[in-house]
């Protein structure tokens, strides 16, 4: 649980709400510096760990905004958790894709979905308590929550993720310069 | 649509198809039609060979410019916090309800639109609303039920009581400006008998600063104007008076307009210009007569046009612009910007407008005060005016009084003087909150009215808005941040989306779901506001909430509902669409607004 020097390891949860998982993806593609990572953080609640609730942590990173209740709950457990609230990613930080539906009632949209297409017989909106509820509008998770940190892109890149864990966990304001905020 | 492009095309010719008249060729043509529908538009943009899309970008950018059909009568009330503490939320309900038209909309048959505006200048004789763009004033339920039978009945406006026009001038306390009579041509001929280098020498002497609220030495300006190579000069007085909360110089171009043209004149003998414009605001359009016939007074004397006084070389004459309602135009690029026939962008300085202004050409730009202080200078020497007021600030300021006072209107001060001198006089009983220089200027707290009113203390570009011991401080604050909110002219994003932001964060403390996390954000926005703005409608647009935040900081502590972080909007009731579609209602298909433990 320490690595050679005798620091504890940072403990890190990361969890995906409305997004497409593509953060994590990125997250991934530092490739070799996983290793370098993996020495000094250890991961609790996570799709790679597949930890179903977070435990206390030091960094929570949140990709995806906020779309149903389970998303509240699930980031509410993040918050309550977590020393340090990241939202990673432009679904996180601004509702992105998700959010294109806020342009629409809802109401409408289970409709188009569940009752009026084409090739629907006996349709009906989903009631199984199992299915969390939908919020009217899709929310960037920092109006639900507290948030620390953000971390722009669509994905931001594996380096970018990788200069801002290590700058946090050196202790230093993360900071992103312009070339790892390019996406061009 | 013939006819609206007929209307275009006239407007169009009177201007001589010149594309720095394109903002007036707008208006005149909206007085014709009525709104500015799409065919003007191409049309003017044919007629001026500009393409189509600056023409659209003009129309889009001024409030009182309409794309789109409005009501025949068209009100808007002033929202200033003045006219909301006279009660114009209550009148402007009771208005729409007589009229069956909701707020910012049309009424069934396309006979009225009610909506609001900034501040329209009538603090002293509010609540005030604009219709089809002349100023009614002191309004009360009467009033507002005659007007409600006015528009049903589709009297003209120009058929309605004259008494709703009338707008007093509320002079309270004369000084030097105010107190004497003014012969026009006096001042013109004692700066003339100086010879253009004496008279500069007097302005310097005199110490005046620009009234308009930066300050400015008057005399350097001139100087740098005269030395700016370039023989095309131009005089510019701005009228555009759109800080909440002041008027002074509405009733100067109401009671003084000759000191102002003759200051205008003044500017002219000593830098050589050849061309003066003024810039009115489309809220005091009632004036353009008034001016226009003073300015006709005054060719007639000799005081403007070829060979001034008979002096050879000295010729110079003015015209006047209007605006069309955006406060950003009180900033002196944004107004050359706006007289060029432009969006009103503020400009980049340097190069300022002394040596790059109207037309690329070196340009004085004075407020209205100033100019009319400068025919004192003229009158009496330099050394007499500096006489008054202190040392670093010479002369005497007008100040436009509003608010809990018993006595709202205009007072003349030498500088220097204290703010519970003024609140004495004004006959304020429990002032708790004094904001000086109006929604961008200085709140001042009870500890402060020693303070006085200065560049050097606390500098004013008039407004004195007065609240006493029933008003919140944040509300104040929160009807500024809307109104920077409004007026923001959208060119950079630190202002455009910060203060957005900020009156998102004011409203979410006003509905009672603020945090303690929301005043850390409010006092990040405060500094990204004013550090990263473009020009000084973003950087002081958080004035109000830095001031408030720190001399009355429990009018936002107890608002908070947490020492963490709420969301502004309520997480159970987002969830009711979804509910109802499902028919569900087991406790998974809800949310406690409070974080669960």
């Amino acid at each position: 649980m320490s690595d050679s020097i005798g620091m504890p390891r940072v403990r890190v949860a990361t969890t995906s709400l409305a997004g497409c998982f593509g953060c994590h993806m990125s997250l991934l593609d530092m490739d070799e510096r996983l290793l370098e990572l993996a020495k000094v953080v250890e991961f609790d609640r996570s799709p790679l760990t597949d930890i179903k609730h977070c435990g206390p942590c030091d960094i929570g990173l949140i990709e995806g905004g906020v779309c149903n209740a389970e998303n509240v709950h699930v980031l509410r457990e993040f918050r309550r958790n977590c020393k340090t609230l990241v939202a990673v990613g432009a679904c996180a930080i601004n509702g992105g894709l998700p959010a294109q539906r806020n342009h629409l009632d809802l109401g409408d949209c289970l409709q188009q979905v569940y009752v009026k297409r084409d090739g629907i017989e006996e349709g009906g909106v989903p009631d199984d308590p199992e299915l969390p509820l939908l919020l009217d509008r899709v929310h960037p998770i920092h109006e639900v929550v507290r948030v620390d940190y953000f971390i722009p892109g669509c994905p931001p890149s594996g380096e970018a993720i990788w200069k801002f864990l290590t700058d946090l966990i050196g202790g230093r304001t993360p900071r992103l310069a312009h070339p790892l905020l390019r996406f061009d | 649509m013939q006819d609206a492009e007929r209307i275009a095309a006239q407007a169009v010719e009177r201007h001589r198809r010149e594309p720095s008249q394109l903002l007036q060729i707008l208006i005149e043509t909206q007085d014709g039609i009525g709104h500015l529908p799409a065919a003007s538009l191409t049309r003017i943009a044919d007629l001026l060979e500009l393409p189509r899309a600056r023409v659209e970008g003009v129309a889009g950018f001024y409030s009182f410019l309409h794309t789109e059909p409005v009501g025949r009568y068209r009100v808007l009330f002033s929202d200033n916090i003045i006219d909301r503490m006279l009660g114009s939320r209550g009148l402007m309900e009771s208005l729409c309800r007589r009229l069956e038209v909701a707020p910012g909309e049309v009424s069934a048959g396309g006979e009225a639109s009610v909506d609001t505006t900034s501040c329209t200048g009538m603090g002293d004789q509010g609540p005030a609303i604009l219709v089809n763009g002349l100023a009614v004033t002191r309004l009360d339920e009467a009033r507002i039920e005659r007007i409600a039978s006015l528009v049903r009945a589709g009297t003209p406006v120009a058929e309605w009581p004259a008494e709703y026009f009338r707008i007093d001038d509320n002079i309270r306390r004369r000084g030097a400006l105010l107190g004497e009579d003014f012969v026009p041509g006096a001042a013109l001929q004692a700066a003339m008998a100086r010879g253009r280098q004496g008279w500069l020498e007097e302005m310097r002497i005199s110490g005046l600063r620009g009234r308009g609220g930066a300050g400015f030495t008057t005399a350097v300006k001139w100087m740098a104007c005269r030395d700016a190579p370039g023989a095309d000069k131009v005089v510019v007085c701005n009228a555009d008076e759109g800080e909440p909360g002041t008027f002074k110089d509405r009733v100067l171009l109401a009671s003084q307009a000759e000191r102002i043209f003759e200051g205008m004149t003044l500017a002219a003998w000593a830098t050589g210009a050849r061309q003066g414009l003024l810039y009115l605001r489309g809220e005091y359009r009632y004036l353009l007569k008034h001016l226009r016939a003073v300015l006709a007074l005054r060719r007639a004397a000799g005081l403007l046009g070829a060979r001034i006084l008979g002096e050879g070389g000295f010729d110079f004459d003015i015209d006047i612009h209007l605006g069309a309602g955006a406060y950003v135009c009180g900033e002196e690029t944004a107004l050359l910007e706006s007289l060029e026939g432009k969006r009103g962008t503020p400009r980049i300085r340097p190069p300022f407008p002394v040596t790059h202004g109207y037309l690329g050409r070196p340009t004085v730009v004075n407020n209205v005060e100033t100019l009319a202080k400068t025919t004192l200078i003229a009158l009496q020497g330099g050394a007499a005016f500096a006489a008054t007021g202190t040392p670093q600030s010479t002369g005497t300021k007008l100040l436009s009084i509003s608010g809990d006072c018993a006595y709202p209107g205009v007072y003349e001060y030498p500088f220097g003087v204290t703010i519970e001198h003024v609140l004495e006089d004004c006959g304020a009983h429990d002032p708790q909150v004094v904001q000086v220089g109006g929604a961008s200027g200085v709140t001042i707290a009870g500890h402060e009215f020693h303070r006085r009113i200065a560049f050097e203390d606390v500098p004013t570009a008039g407004a004195f808005m007065v609240f006493d011991g029933r008003r919140d401080p944040f509300e104040m604050a929160r009807n500024f941040v809307h109104f920077f909110a409004h007026e923001s002219c959208g060119f950079c994003t630190p202002c455009r989306v910060g203060t957005a932001l900020l009156k998102g964060y004011m409203d979410k403390l006003a509905s009672g779901k603020g945090a303690k996390m929301d005043l850390a954000d409010i006092e990040w926005l405060d500094r990204l506001l004013k550090n990263a703005s473009h020009c000084g409608l973003g950087s002081s647009a958080p004035n109000p909430v830095i001031d408030t935040l720190i001399k009355f900081r429990p009018a936002y502590e107890r608002r908070l509902v947490s020492l963490d972080f709420k969301p502004a909007f309520d997480l159970d009731a987002a969830l009711e669409t979804a509910r109802r579609m499902t028919g569900r209602d087991d406790p998974a298909a809800h949310l406690d607004w409070r974080e669960e433990v």
